[in-house]
């Protein structure tokens, strides 16, 4: 039986007390009816001897203390699911909002998923092509992964998720029909997300995209669970379905600020800027959420996006993702004003999974050489072109002066590729060795001399 | 046996009433799921209850249950290449009984209570024992010989003991002790967690624990018995610092503590560590391996516990008399499950939201560990070593997880992001890390390995100390500028971390090195540096001397097979004195 109460005590920002209620469970779902009989959803918080405080999904304009009921569920937050969800477009809260008819659910799963046991996972190991040389090469993304772009406000971060969007592929697999993309959007502008909506139309994506739209005109509290609702969405196609799904989430910060919202309205002791304490408890079960099991065909690839508030890497929320997420891509704002695009950020970012990606068999043999290589080929550079602005290019040795070519050709040819070139991995590490050429083959200590005598032939002449 | 009703839940703190009987520090079972929390503060018959499970699902009158008993870990045959959550549930038995996820109220035992185990014992009916006494072993592993110890607390006479097949629940003999009390003996103890188990004598630790990392090793070696920390920004490096001191230190045993980070990382090590060879032994790596793995999106508070229930597994077998090293990563992660649970409690907060005991916390967690007496009469030894890694927020190590470790450990291993950024690895930053157990290893070194090894040592260090004040030199007015004496510093001191510092932990020979190859390894930078200052003073320009082509293989020397490199290591040397005699 399940028992209205009309003894709501408080309402204050996004949380509401709820006086002499009995048999109410932690975490469960409530809906709350307005006098206009309009209703509302919510979630326990907190049990407390008969008073439970809830949150509430949604704004609290109109809630009235004295007429206002309040039902529970005896369930928490579900999402019906349905491989029928392809294709269609649902609000953050998880209805179809796209005037098609309702989903046929095949389950009803509680968007808060339960843990991965550590010994169940498959470790990511299966290379993906973005096309992007700066990934491939370099930051390999692999199929289970969950890597992070970490961009700044003005940058174009869309653009490159939506490239990936659209190039990723496996090579070993030719079948590709079992690929799906979940994209949650949290907080951003109808812009942006027509941006992704339209780009996913033109390309015919949209039809194995499954979007979950929450608008920055949106509650900031239905924030909280439109990424649970994508991922619920995302485990149920890749580990009962099958598929192969990559989740793109974008923007995470605005996520991180609901969840502030609601620390704050509760009055806990705040952690780093304002931020609650759980905040990297919090974001890592939906990260974690990420990965392939045993038992299943399916994976599940995340593609986070945030924006680092004054481009600030150490702001807590790029911070405890970084810790959380298997590397990062970081977005510069320098390549952007040099026209380079995607700007990425080569140095500091990082794909922790690359090296079991990489190698004979799945990418090439002279994958993993090479990117050491150019990494810190790029990195003495960079030093060497610093060091020119402030005493000059005499002041050089020759071979730094080498280095400094090497490092604009590097930018202008390997980073900027543009946003519609898809580059083949064979082609993006013959381009590496090719600009490799530019310094003088005693440098390659990366490389093995095997590897360097295959691909550099040792009688070949040196400029 | 206490039965309370809840009267709050938020979410991993549970309130009940009713509670007066039960213990502090008892373990509790919660609702209908009989979900496992722990007493964590009593205010006259209410309880507040840490819970070790996902609460969602609980309500108000819901039961409590006390098990009278504190947290304890099961010790014996079996904790071997197993892995375990937070309070030491084995995951890889919950995965074929639950299915890939982890679903609520799984009550499985630790160790496997079915499997026999071939007991072989040593002592004889009517000896004299004492605690810690050994009385039979099992060989567990190949290379681990697990030893059957009369648990602490009890001595007295065997009254009946026997080899044969048995499991770790059945009775293999018996203890009269003076007093007139039978003790039952089995092959598995039952140890709280949070007591440290006793030993007789803590020993000052002089014997270190080799690494085959050569930053590690010849700059800021760790003692056995020692304790470390770790530190760095994130996408640095300490998870593979983490693991290739679990793979490649001289320790008998390493209890790997993955401690709220990344699922995969777990599975990593799980699916790689079988594969790899330990060169000591032979065997595979797993056969010395215990894992306990609370991933980040585990429930926080069985991440408070599984640091404890890391490192009494440890103590356990250090008190077999072997040397066992603890890697916990990352002890921050700990220390914010701390912080949550001290807010949920609604207690005074310290710095940055931590409680006031964190520093006390985590000191009694790496005191536990040390070189050690164990019990028993034989006056065997054991060491335990910790080492923790840090994840200070934005890197900044004036936080305070990482200034209370600091205080506490002697190592530091300061990771360095820069470094990371130029893929230099190990980034172990060279001028801000220290070992305080270096004075007092060095007769071990000197005995054991070289007696040069401490000048050596120091040598490095004082060179890439000169490094960092050229540079500064060198940022204002140049390389030109400088003397060519100090050229060649410069160009030696970057073959030191190019060629000896970094080290590719995924080369299969680069790996590991052993310390004869790292010594051999600097003296042989080091004999092309005073071959060249010879060539400089004979008039020879630094350009010249930087070009040579023999550079190419000292740089490709710390590649070179154990098997092989004394022999290369020597051509290396003849190439040098030909090429600089041509100049």
């Amino acid at each position: 039986m399940i028992r209205e109460y009309r003894t709501i005590e408080e309402v204050a920002g996004p949380l509401m007390l709820v006086r002499k209620v009995d048999g109410v469970k932690y975490d469960e779902l409530g809906e709350i009816e307005l006098p206009s009989g309009e209703t509302r959803r919510c979630r326990v918080l907190e049990v407390n001897g008969s008073n439970v405080l809830v949150q509430l999904f949604e704004s609290s304009a109109g809630l009235n203390l004295a007429h206002s009921k309040v039902r529970f569920s005896g369930h928490g937050v579900e999402l019906p699911v349905s491989e029928d969800m392809l294709g269609r477009v649902f609000s953050g809260m998880g209805t179809p909002i796209d005037g098609g008819p309702k989903i046929i659910p095949k389950a009803s799963l509680d968007i808060n998923g339960t843990p991965i046991n550590p010994a169940a996972r498959n470790y990511p190991n299966e290379f993906i092509q973005t096309g992007v040389s700066t990934i491939d090469g370099l930051n390999t993304l692999v199929r289970g992964q969950k890597l992070p772009i970490f961009s700044g406000s003005g940058l174009p971060h869309a653009n490159l998720a939506a490239q990936i969007a659209r190039q990723a592929s496996v090579r070993s697999d030719s079948t590709d029909s079992k690929f799906a993309v979940v994209f949650a959007a949290i907080g951003i502008t109808f812009e942006e997300a027509d941006f992704f909506i339209s780009d996913f139309k033109r390309t015919g994506a949209i039809d194995r995209t499954v979007l979950f739209i929450n608008l920055a005109s949106d509650p900031a509290i239905e924030r909280i669970s439109t990424p649970r609702m994508a991922l619920t969405a995302a485990e149920y196609l890749a580990f009962e379905c099958d598929m192969h799904v990559l989740v793109i989430m974008t923007d995470i910060t605005n996520y991180a600020e609901a969840l502030r919202e609601v620390s704050a309205a509760r009055k806990e002791v705040p952690g780093r800027r304002g931020y609650p304490g759980y905040l990297y408890t919090d974001l890592a079960t939906m990260y974690e959420r990420a990965g392939r099991k045993m038992g299943s065909e399916g994976s599940i690839t995340m593609i986070p996006i945030l924006t680092m508030p004054e481009d600030d890497k150490t702001h807590p929320i790029p911070d405890l993702t970084g810790y959380i997420t298997e590397g990062q891509i970081i977005l510069s704002r320098e390549m952007f004003r040099k026209g380079y695009n995607p700007p990425v950020d080569v140095l500091p970012s990082l794909s922790r999974l690359k090296d079991k990606g990489i190698g004979e068999g799945k990418t090439r043999e002279d994958h993993a050489g090479t990117m050491n290589q150019l990494f810190s080929s790029y990195a003495r550079g960079r030093e060497a072109k610093e060091l020119m602005v402030v005493l000059g290019e005499a002041a050089l040795t020759p071979v730094d002066r080498l280095y400094a070519k090497f490092s604009d050709e590097f930018e202008k040819r390997y980073i900027n590729q543009g946003f519609n070139e898809n580059r083949s991995i064979e082609e993006t590490l013959d381009l590496g060795w090719e600009l490799l050429r530019i310094l003088p083959r005693s440098e390659m200590k990366r490389i093995s001399p095997k590897i360097l005598d295959k691909y550099w032939p040792r009688d070949e002449v040196q400029s | 046996m206490t039965e309370g009703k809840i009267i709050k839940i938020s979410g991993p703190l549970v309130i009940a009433e009713g509670m007066r009987e039960a213990n502090m520090f008892d373990v509790v079972r919660v609702g209908r799921d009989r979900l496992i929390g722990e007493i964590i503060e009593m205010h006259g018959d209410r309880a507040s209850i840490q819970v070790y499970e996902e609460t969602a699902g609980l309500g108000r009158g819901d039961i409590v249950v006390s098990t009278d008993a504190p947290l304890s870990v099961e010790l014996g045959p079996g904790l071997i290449r197993n892995i375990y959550d937070g309070i030491q549930r084995p995951l890889e038995k919950m995965r074929q009984v639950a299915g890939a996820n982890i679903t609520k109220g799984i009550d499985l035992p630790a160790l496997d209570h079915d499997e026999k185990w071939d007991f072989v014992a040593t002592a004889k009916m009517g000896d004299e024992v004492a605690a810690g006494d050994i009385i039979g072993y099992v060989d567990e592993t190949d290379v681990i010989r697990h030893k059957i110890m009369v648990p602490p607390g009890i001595s007295g006479k065997i009254a009946y003991l026997l080899s044969g097949k048995y499991n770790v629940t059945e009775k293999i003999g018996i203890i009269d002790s003076p007093d007139g009390t039978r003790h039952e003996l089995t092959l598995m103890q039952k140890w709280p967690v949070r007591r440290a188990r006793p030993y007789k004598e803590k020993l000052p630790p002089n014997v270190p624990m080799i690494t085959g990392q050569r930053i590690i090793d010849l700059l800021f070696p760790i003692a056995m018995g020692g304790t470390a920390c770790v530190p760095g920004p994130f996408g640095s490096g300490k998870t593979v610092v983490q693991h290739q001191l679990a793979k490649w230190s001289n320790v008998d045993l390493v209890v790997y503590i993955g401690c709220g980070e990344r699922g995969n990382e777990m599975t990593d090590v799980l699916r790689e560590f079988p594969e790899i060879i330990d060169p000591r032994t032979g065997k595979s790596l797993m056969e010395r391996t215990v894992l306990i793995a609370n991933t980040s999106d585990m429930p926080v508070a069985a991440r408070e516990a599984s640091i404890y229930t890391g490192i009494t597994i440890a103590e356990y077998f250090r008190d077999m008399g072997l040397s066992v090293a603890v890697i916990a990563d990352s002890t921050s992660r700990w220390a914010e499950a701390l912080r949550e649970m001290s807010g949920r409690l609604e207690e005074m907060p310290g710095d940055e939201g931590y409680p006031a005991y964190l520093t006390s916390r985590l000191a009694q967690f790496y005191e536990r560990a040390g070189s050690v007496v164990c019990l028993g009469s034989d006056g065997r030894e054991g060491a335990l070593t910790a080492i923790g890694a840090v994840s200070p927020p934005g890197g900044d190590i004036s936080e305070p997880v990482s200034q209370a470790t600091l205080r506490i450990v002697k190592v530091f291993w300061g990771l360095d992001s820069s470094l990371a950024y130029r893929r230099h690895f190990p980034a172990i930053n060279w001028l801000n890390s220290y070992s305080l157990y270096k004075d007092r290893l060095d007769p071990w070194y000197t005995e054991n390995v070289n007696k040069s090894w401490t000048a050596l040592s120091v040598e490095v260090s004082r060179l890439l100390q000169s490094e960092s004040e050229l540079d500064e030199i060198v940022k204002l007015v140049g390389v030109d500028a400088l003397s060519p004496e100090d050229r060649l510093t410069l160009e030696v001191a970057r073959s030191i971390r190019e060629d000896f510092l970094q080290q590719n932990a995924f080369d299969e020979t680069d790996s590991y090195a052993s310390l004869d190859k790292q010594f051999a390894l600097v003296e042989l930078l080091f004999y092309f540096r005073d071959r060249a200052a010879e060539a400089i003073k004979r008039g020879c320009s630094i350009d010249k001397l930087a070009d040579l082509p023999v550079r190419e293989a000292i740089g490709r020397a710390k590649a070179i097979a154990e098997a092989e490199y004394k022999t290369v290591f020597a051509d290396i040397r003849t190439r040098i004195d030909k090429e600089l005699a041509a100049l």
